[in-house]
This record gives C-alpha cells, structure tokens and sequence, in this order.
C-alpha cells in the first residue's frame, strides 16, 4: 500500500511535467508543418520550409531582431542596477528598508495591464515620443526587481567563512570583493541577467502599450494571431527554447560537477566555491 | 515573489551588515528608476483617471476632477471585473491542487533529480507566451481528442471547449503554474522531513500527518504561490482575447481596448486604478502575516 501511494505521488509529478512541457511540444511540431490554410493550428504535411527560409516572410526576423536588442540593453541595465540593491540589502544597513522591499516587491505583484497603462498615462501626459526608448525604459523598470531578487538569494546562501578569511589574510576591502566576493556572486548575477533577459525577450503587455509604432518579436505573433501566424514564428520560438534550455541545464550540470567535488573534499575549498584564488594571491600585502 | 528563493544563512549575513554611506549609493539609481517609471506614473493614472473629455474632440482630454469617471465605468464594465476575479480565482485553485503534489515530490522525493526538475518547471517559459497560448487552440479543438473525450462523456454545456469560458480558464491555469509551483516548493523544503518521521511513528495516518503538519508548514508558500497566481491572472487578457469568444472578455481586455483602440484614457485609468485597489489590498493582508522582510 505504501509502494503504490509513493509510486502515485511520481506518477503525478510526472504528468504536471509533461502537462507543462505539452503546448510546447504543439509549437515544435507545428514548425515543422505545411499548413493548409493560412492557419497553422492542425497538422497537414511535414515540411522543412520554415526552418530552411527561416526569415522568408518578411517581418519576422526584423522583429526579432528588435526583441533581442531591446532584451540585451534592458538585461545590462536592470542587471547593474539590480545587483547594486542586491548588495545594498545584504550587505548594508540603512532607513527605508520596509519602503525599499515594498518598492522591489510590488512590480513583481502588479498585472501588467496596470504597470502597461499607468506607464503610458505617464509618456502621453511628458508627451515623450513612444518607441524604442520607451520599451526599454518600460523593461528595465520591471525586471529589476526580478535581478535583486535572484542575486540576494545568491548572496545569502554564500559561506560568509570565505570573506572572512580573505579578511584574515589581511586582503585589502577592494581585493576581498575582486577576487572572493564577486566571483562568488558571478553566477547568480548570470541566471539573473538570463532571468531578465527572458522576461523582456517575451514580453507582450507592457511593450504593446509602449510600443507606438515598434514591432516586437511578441508584438508582431500578437499582430498575426488574427491573420495566421507564419510557421517560421514556430521555428524561431523553438530555437529560442532549445537555445535557452541547453544554456540553463549546461550550468546546472557545472555547478552540480561542483558541488560533487566540494562534497568530495572535506572542507569547502574556495578555489572550488568559484573565488579567484590566485587573484587574490597577487593583490595580497608581501610580509 | 517571497518565498521563490531558498534563502540560507540569514543570520550570518545580519550580523555582517554595515552602516556606511555606501549602501545608500548601491540603492540609489536603482531605486530612483523605480521611483520614476513605477511609482509616478500612478500618480499620472490617478491623474488621467479623473479627466474631463474636450467637448468635440475625441481622443483629447483636460485635468479636471472629474470622480464620476469611476462609477461611470464601473457601471459599464462590472461584469468584466467580476469575470476576471472568477475566472482568475478558479484558475489559481486548480492551479494549487496541480501544483501541490509536482512541488511536493521535488522537496521530499525528487533526491538528485531536485535541480533538473526545477529547470523542468520554469523551462516552459523560455518559450513564447503568446505561442503557448496559441497551442492550445490546437489541442482544445473541435476536432481534438480532448474535446471528442468530454463530448463522448456529455459534459460540455457548448459541445465544444475552444471559444468558451473553460478554455479560457484552462490556459490561464496553465499559463501561471510555475508561480504557484515554485514558491511551494521553496516553502515545502524548508520543512523538516523528521517532523514527518515523528508524526509517522506517533502513528498518525498519512492523512493526518498532511492535514496537521506539512499543510499549515507550507502555508506561506500557499500564500504566496495564490498570490503570484491570482494577481497575473486576473490582469491578463492574452488568454481571453486567443481562447475565448467575445462573452469571455476580461478587465484587462477592456482596458487594453479603452486606452489604446478607443483612446477614452480616463476610463481606462479609472479601471486600473480599481483593478490595482483591489490587488494592493491582498498584498498588504500579505504583508501583515508575513511582513516585508520576506517579501524580496
């Protein structure tokens, strides 16, 4: 009896997984059909055209090329200004604090329908030209949030012995930070950057209220739900799945390798951890 | 957003806080940008809210005080906003009772499989929402099994699933999983699996050792998991507007539609204003059990 309730338990575990993993599989399967009509929701003939002349209907690379631009510049910005606060809450002690959580915590928790509507109600009112710029500005707003919150879980679960040690050692503030501090974090600094990126890359709500006359790549599917989205849209968006899921299980697997052999020596060794010992080595004061 | 994280070594990292200068200088430009882009342009939608059209021009609108705009859309747009509500809060229960046991087995069974299953969960996303919203047109069809399935079974009040109510809440019950499922999970594992062993050989049922000790322990990531589910949920109008029919229209579809179509700003801001009330509301009764330490 216990057997077949723990067995029960895996066996619903997995079905939420493939449940998850299923409109997926639809979009990957449907990037590699030959629709009949101009929709392309139910499968008729296998067909490579889409991944052969992958930018073959105009438009479709042309916005997401845009998306991607507009990805990289928010994920630099919301990335350096996210891990600022990021530090600034672990590391130091200042007024404001409940302010400051709630100001970081609400635009996680705000529909972005709202945060959509009340950003453009601000740009017509400044009758700032929409574009571009304000799509960006609209992205770095709202996944700063999303960066503070990756790189303090990352700061927290640090060993604070390693700092300490580095201090120790007589390591001067500015190397301690160089070489252990930030190599430490630099991982989850990375996860955040990609958590970012994503969240601007797929973005549909707040860019189409800011978007003026801007296409992205999510603007122009949004445009062609209504007249039949291209199979290439298929195509581009399972790369960009493929891509993606092999970026996050490749560091996942260098982690896991070092986890194994921090495990395997008895002691946490620093060099293991991700600090730059050797670094940290050449700034130390000759005695 | 709280309790996504495991956070270890909290009290280690108190204690190593400094007051310095510094610190205000980290949170300075970051803090300032959301000052600027999120908390003033609710004070322009309050704004916006309450202006007066100019007699014979659409789309133009002066400052005014003009408070009638708020239960003038109401009026009109009620059946919306409670839709959203239903539709959201169906949807965040279903999503809860699919999301328990998944979160459930990573925390306590998943052993080596922990990290691979959480990539497992957040994955889906990496794919376009708009195109996994637009899948499920394909497999709710008409002609689809899922439907041919409940229509062998007469449960479909429409014989059909595709452009009603139900798949509109399924794809919002899909759409928004991984927000409960993870902050489940970052509250389940934080339980002792030995309060379980003791509850097992003080020989409680496997019932009661759920209803008396891993379900109030999980508690805040319940709430927080309802939370992160309920709030997008109810704002959304990419589901409603790809997988159901004109009756199924959320507040979200009618704001999008009054700010940018119809370009009547007032009633628009008015209805995010009222959609954000009601939102900041659940978030403070939030805050008041959890405080706002854990939030971030």
């Amino acid at each position: 009896m216990r057997w077949i309730k723990s067995k029960l338990l895996s066996v619903i575990a997995v079905l939420v997984l493939i449940y998850l993993f299923i409109p997926i599989a639809v979009v990957a399967t449907l990037s590699f059909n030959k629709p009949e009509g101009k929709y392309n929701t139910s499968w008729n003939q296998f067909s490579l055209d889409a991944w052969t002349n992958i930018c073959g209907v105009p438009g479709v690379c042309d916005s997401f090329m845009i998306s991607v631009r507009i990805g990289i510049i928010s994920t630099i910005f919301a990335t350096i200004l996210g891990t600022m606060i990021a530090f600034a809450l672990v590391r130091y002690r200042f007024r404001g604090r409940a302010t400051t959580n709630l100001l970081i915590f609400l635009p996680m928790t705000t529909p972005e329908v709202v945060m959509g509507a009340s950003l453009l109600a601000l740009f017509l009112n400044l009758r700032f030209p929409l574009g571009e710029t304000t799509i960006i500005i609209a992205h770095i707003m709202f996944t700063i949030s999303f960066v503070v919150v990756t790189v303090k879980a990352r700061l927290q679960g640090m060993d604070p012995r390693l700092e300490e040690a580095a201090r120790d050692l007589y390591a001067s503030p500015r190397a301690t930070f160089r070489y252990v501090t930030f190599p430490l974090v630099a991982p989850g600094i990375a996860g955040a950057a990609l958590l970012g990126f994503s969240l601007s890359f797929d973005d549909f709500i707040i860019s189409f209220f800011n978007a003026g006359t801007v296409v992205t790549f999510p603007i122009y599917i949004w445009g062609a739900a209504q007249r039949g989205i291209p199979v290439q849209v298929n195509a581009l968006a399972t790369l960009v799945f493929v891509v993606a899921l092999l970026i996050v299980l490749t560091s996942q697997f260098v982690s896991y390798r070092k986890r194994k052999a921090l495990e395997a020596g008895m002691s946490s060794d620093p060099a293991i951890a991700g600090a730059n010992v050797k670094g940290l080595e050449a700034a130390m004061p000759r005695s | 957003m709280a309790a996504v994280l495991p956070s270890a070594g909290k009290q280690s990292q108190v204690s190593a806080q400094r007051k310095s200068r510094t610190g205000y200088f980290l949170l300075l430009p970051g803090m300032t940008w959301l000052a600027i882009f999120f908390a003033i342009p609710f004070v322009t939608l309050f704004m916006t809210s309450l202006q007066a059209p100019v007699a014979g021009k659409s789309g133009q609108y002066v400052p005014a005080f003009q408070v009638s705009n708020y239960p003038d859309a109401l009026a009109e747009y009620w059946p919306q906003f409670l839709r959203s509500f239903f539709y959201a809060g169906i949807a965040t229960g279903l999503a809860l009772l699919i999301a328990y046991p998944l979160a459930y087995f990573i925390a306590f069974k998943a052993g080596r499989w922990r990290a691979l299953m959480l990539v497992l969960v957040i994955a889906p996303s990496f794919a376009s929402f708009l195109l996994r919203t637009y899948a499920w047109k394909t497999i709710l069809s008409d002609e689809g099994f899922i439907t041919s399935f409940f229509n062998a079974l007469h449960l479909l009040p429409d014989d059909r699933i595709l452009n009603t109510s139900i798949a509109v809440v399924a794809g919002l019950t899909y759409n928004f999983l991984p927000f409960m499922i993870l902050p489940l999970y970052a509250a389940l594992e934080k339980i002792d699996p030995r309060l379980l062993e003791a509850s097992n050989d003080l020989y409680a049922s496997a019932f009661t050792t759920f209803r008396k000790i891993t379900w109030p322990l999980s508690l805040p990531g319940v709430v927080a998991g309802t939370l992160l589910t309920f709030i997008p949920a109810a704002g959304d109008y990419i589901n409603s507007e790809l997988l159901g029919s004109t009756q199924d229209r959320m507040i979200g579809n009618v704001i999008q539609t009054n700010f940018i179509e119809f370009r009547d700003y007032p009633t628009a801001s008015a209805l995010s204003f009222v959609l954000m009330a009601v939102i900041l509301v659940m978030v403070f009764t939030y805050i008041r059990r959890a405080g706002t330490e854990d939030l971030v």
